[in-house]
């Protein structure tokens, strides 16, 4: 059996640990993970020492003696390996800042949500094995294709592996890497009265730098979403933040919708990213999302337009980033818009996964032994009641 | 992919063909970076004959332009061909660099008002 991965939970409110043992007590039954307590920055980091063991630490912010982001900054001191992840209060992006600058992993909100814990706390440990990975197998490799493996690593440890299911509507999304370039990814974000957030996106660029790029864009997204319910504004603080020091020029395109799916209402802004479409029950389709804006990243200040539409029952959203559309076959010829259209002329789909494969092996067929450039990523979104 | 430039006075005349993909696009700025010495204050770029850029592409062409943009110079692509417009439309570039119908257009884009 495996060693139960070593997590340090660093909160000056006593109650936490007692709720953090019952609320995990099946993952620390079954060996998965270790929890250490520490009650302010000093206790933890005297922990990180005691325990080289420990891989990961969950830091409140506002502690006595040491505060959160006074540790951030030391944790590297004792070993730059460790993954921190901030939990800030609701919408505090001030705060969740200046941890990202200070090299937190991600980040969680009070009051805690146990699942979302659950899964940011994987993604983090997940992050930490393909890393280690990476860079184990640096002696193999020269120097440019082990920057681009360590991207990779960090580009597939953000994305989520779980989807959300119900009643009435299903999420699936998959992202096909191409060999050497690309940044493409795709989140989901379970926001207030249960509306989702669906994020996809291609981030200029490649190896470490995008991948650091796409992590920061990441968070800030989630952050800005968390505290705010319209995505135009979100697409307008992300902008502004990542413009604060974009010495690299580097920029991602990226749409953003939240789903209501009560009414079945998906509300969202563009920032220069493909539209999506949605595939009807009759096979027929529409594209939305046509008004971009500029890409995030390039330029601060601008202001992006917001738009509704209503899924109906039995219709489908597919987002999709270029890869799709301009994968080429062995003459150079593009997949195109379409044929992504024609898809499901025939047949609409009757479930996201289906269709979202449906995406895949098309393109497949289509580019046959032609080489992938970029990266190919689907998001599909289907509101069955 | 290849990149020709004259100079004409303070204007940069420049025409790329062929592909900016990953494999080119070093090559790219760094040939438009060598011609754009400190004495050019207008750059225009004709595309009527290059058939692909990517994002990389695209992220040269804003770098190439922001540099131009701390000196008060001026940038105008031109030629651009349907399916490179929409690249640049999609991205929201062409609200931020000017994309111009031809030469003409282009140059008096740039013209120092």
């Amino acid at each position: 059996m495996t060693e139960p991965r070593k997590i340090l939970v660093v909160d000056d409110e006593p109650d936490l640990e007692r709720l953090m043992l019952q609320r995990m007590r099946r993952e620390i039954r079954r060996g998965k993970f270790h929890f250490t307590f520490a009650g302010n920055g000093i206790e933890a980091l005297a922990a990180l020492n005691k325990d080289p063991e420990i891989e990961m630490v969950l830091s409140d912010i506002n502690m006595p003696e040491m505060d959160g982001l006074t540790l951030l900054e030391q944790i590297p001191k004792v070993d730059p390996n460790i993954r921190s992840v901030i939990v800030s209060a609701y919408g505090d992006m001030k705060n969740i800042r200046t941890a990202m600058n200070r090299g937190a992993f991600d980040f969680v909100t009070k009051p805690l949500d146990f699942d979302d814990l659950r899964v940011t706390i994987d993604r983090t440990l997940r992050h930490l094995e393909m890393l280690r990975e990476a860079l184990q197998s640096r002696d193999k490799l020269v120097a440019l294709e082990n920057e681009l493996s360590v991207g990779r690593a960090m580009q597939q440890a953000i994305l989520p592996t779980s989807f959300p299911e119900s009643q009435t509507y299903q999420v699936f999304a998959n992202m096909e890497p191409a060999r050497d370039v690309g940044g493409d990814f795709f989140d989901i974000l379970h926001l207030p009265d249960d509306r989702i957030g669906l994020s996809i996106a291609d981030v200029s660029g490649k190896g470490v730098p995008a991948a650091l790029f796409m992590m920061s864009s990441r968070t800030l997204l989630k952050g800005a979403a968390v505290g705010r319910t319209s995505p135009s504004e979100v697409l307008q603080e992300v902008n502004d933040l990542l413009n604060e020091n974009n010495e690299t020029s580097m920029f991602v395109t990226l749409f953003f919708a939240i789903f209501d799916p009560a009414s079945g209402m998906l509300t969202f802004a563009n920032a220069g990213h493909n539209p999506p479409l949605i595939i009807h029950a009759d096979g027929s389709h529409t594209q939305f999302g046509t008004t971009a804006g500029v890409a995030l990243g390039v330029v601060p200040g601008i202001e992006y337009t917001q738009q509704q539409i209503r899924l109906q029952s039995g219709d489908m959203a597919v987002f999709y980033t270029d890869g799709v559309t301009e994968a080429e076959n062995e003459d150079q010829e593009q997949f195109g818009l379409e044929q992504l259209t024609t898809l499901f002329s025939e047949s609409a789909p009757t479930s996201a996964k289906e269709a979202n494969h449906a995406v895949f092996r098309a393109v497949e067929a289509f580019s046959g032994n032609a080489p992938q450039f970029d990266d190919i990523t689907c998001l599909t979104l289907y509101r069955s009641g | 992919m290849e990149v020709r430039t004259e100079q004409e006075d303070d204007v940069l005349v420049t025409t790329v063909n062929g592909r900016i993909d990953s494999a080119t696009v070093s090559e790219f700025q760094h040939l438009m970076e060598r011609a754009i010495t400190d004495d050019i204050r207008r750059v225009i770029v004709d595309f009527e004959n290059l058939s692909y850029i990517n994002s990389a592409g695209l992220r040269a062409v804003l770098v190439i332009t922001k540099n131009l943009w701390t000196r008060n110079a001026k940038l105008a692509l031109h030629s651009l061909q349907p399916s490179i417009q929409e690249v640049f439309s999609i991205a929201g570039f062409d609200k931020i660099i000017q994309v111009c119908a031809d030469k003409a257009e282009a140059l008096d884009a740039t013209q120092e008002k």
